[in-house]
């Protein structure tokens, strides 16, 4: 393995700033002095493990996690986890979370006057395997109003948690669908000016994981920060 | 192959939903070997208001400043609390080298989320009345006059740690770009 000095560091435009005051709430909340660059020590280039001790084997499966079957149109989201070098990030814990099919969420604060579902929590976790890949099966979530500005509305939205290798490559994202025509009014999915960075966001409709008669399938892949590459590539010995 | 990583989103209102299922605020299992230490603290946001939707996370190595050891992973999670406060008990970690070998004052990585942050802060702890301090290359790059925020204060009990997020203003955190 080439040794790591540093994680890379983001392409202009594609990761937000902290101040974004389309997105309301980031103007009590960002920070107003200037960061301080931090060198990637052990702490930065380690990070935690997680194990099937903790994550449950069924835990992919939101449509399952209840008696019934939630009301929504079922869907498999599945993908691949890379880094920045296009090596697959293995064994990496993946946590999702989602409205239900009428864009409601089962918690305390959510006020939205649409149906909860009881067949539907909408929450799952698995761990990519060898490869980096990962798949969950959900419904598809419904958009929902909030509150950020008149008559606001959040496309419809797949929150993901990755963890990555190093606690740099510590990502918190959101997955949205194709062809959607709230995306345009969005400021979260609107908070990087990088047009191409905006579009990795929305999955693809995919027939290869489209189960007939069952559920459409959903492409999404996650690229996690990658190791700096060394001039000093492709030395003998180096495992690629 | 050269790939951008993903845009960062914010973890929205309902973060609990998934993420509190692994909530981990005792880290140290009986057995673990180490000064027993406890750090609390609140988050504040630019009106002084307690952030009560916010998810701490910190990662530490053990007491002989080992990452991932087998008997002590080193993760914490702790979701704010309705006053934001959040909380930890573990143990204090033993240093670690920095990037040129120098050995690191004894210190946790933190990470939090919050709604109204597109993308995580970080920051760490060190800790009070540590000699090593003085001589952190991590410290050493923090404007004198803010190194404070980065220490938590001893409290009551033993081992009783707080350590304050102030998101805006005069007491400002320092924040690091990772
Ligand atoms: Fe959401």
């Amino acid at each position: 393995m080439p040794r790591i000095t540093e994680y890379r560091r983001p392409a202009a435009g594609t990761q937000p700033d902290y101040l974004f005051p389309r997105y309301a709430s980031t103007v009590k909340r960002a920070p107003t002095q200037p960061l301080v660059l931090l060198p990637h020590t052990q702490t930065e280039l380690t990070g935690p493990v997680f194990g099937y001790g903790e994550v449950k084997r069924s835990d992919h499966d939101l449509t399952k996690q209840h008696a019934g079957d939630p009301i929504g149109e079922r869907i498999i989201v599945s993908g691949r986890v890379l880094d920045e070098n296009g090596r697959p990030v293995p064994n990496t814990l993946v946590e999702i979370w989602q409205a239900n099919s009428a864009g409601r969420y089962p918690h305390r604060i959510d006020q939205h006057d649409a149906p909860t579902d009881p067949n539907f929590t909408g929450a799952g976790r698995c761990l990519t395997d060898k490869r980096g890949n990962y798949r969950f099966v959900t419904i598809r979530p419904g958009a929902y109003p909030w509150r950020n500005h008149y008559n606001a509305w959040r496309p419809a939205h797949i929150h993901f948690s990755l963890f990555g290798q190093a606690m740099v490559q510590r990502l918190v994202t959101q997955m949205y669908f194709p062809g959607d025509p709230l995306l345009a009014e969005d400021p979260m999915f609107n908070c990087v000016p990088d047009e191409r960075a905006r579009q990795r966001l929305i999955s693809t409709l995919d027939w290869e994981t489209t189960i007939p008669e069952i559920a459409l399938g959903y492409r999404f892949d996650v690229v996690l920060r990658g190791p700096e590459e060394t001039p000093m590539e492709n030395r003998k010995g180096d495992k690629r | 192959m050269s790939l951008h990583a993903t845009t960062s989103q914010t973890v929205g209102p309902y973060l609990h939903i998934g993420l509190t299922w692994l909530s981990i605020e005792k880290l140290a299992l009986a057995g673990v070997p180490g000064e027993r230490i406890s750090i609390e603290g609140r988050i504040l946001d630019g009106d002084g208001e307690p952030v009560n939707d916010a998810l701490v996370e910190i990662w530490q190595a053990d007491s002989r400043g080992i990452y991932g050891g087998k008997r002590f992973r080193g993760f914490g999670r702790s979701a704010t609390d309705g006053d934001g406060r959040f909380r930890f008990q573990t143990i204090k970690p033993g240093r670690v080298p920095g990037t040129d070998g120098k050995m690191q004052a004894p210190h946790i990585g933190v990470i939090v989320f919050m709604r109204g942050q597109l993308k995580h802060l970080v920051s760490r702890v060190y800790f009070p009345g540590e000699p090593a301090n003085a001589n952190d290359p991590v410290l050493a790059l923090v404007p004198a006059k803010r190194r404070g925020t980065l220490i938590a204060k001893k409290r009551g009990k033993a081992g009783a740690l707080e350590w304050n997020v102030i998101l805006q203003g005069k007491d400002e955190t320092v924040f690091f770009d990772s």
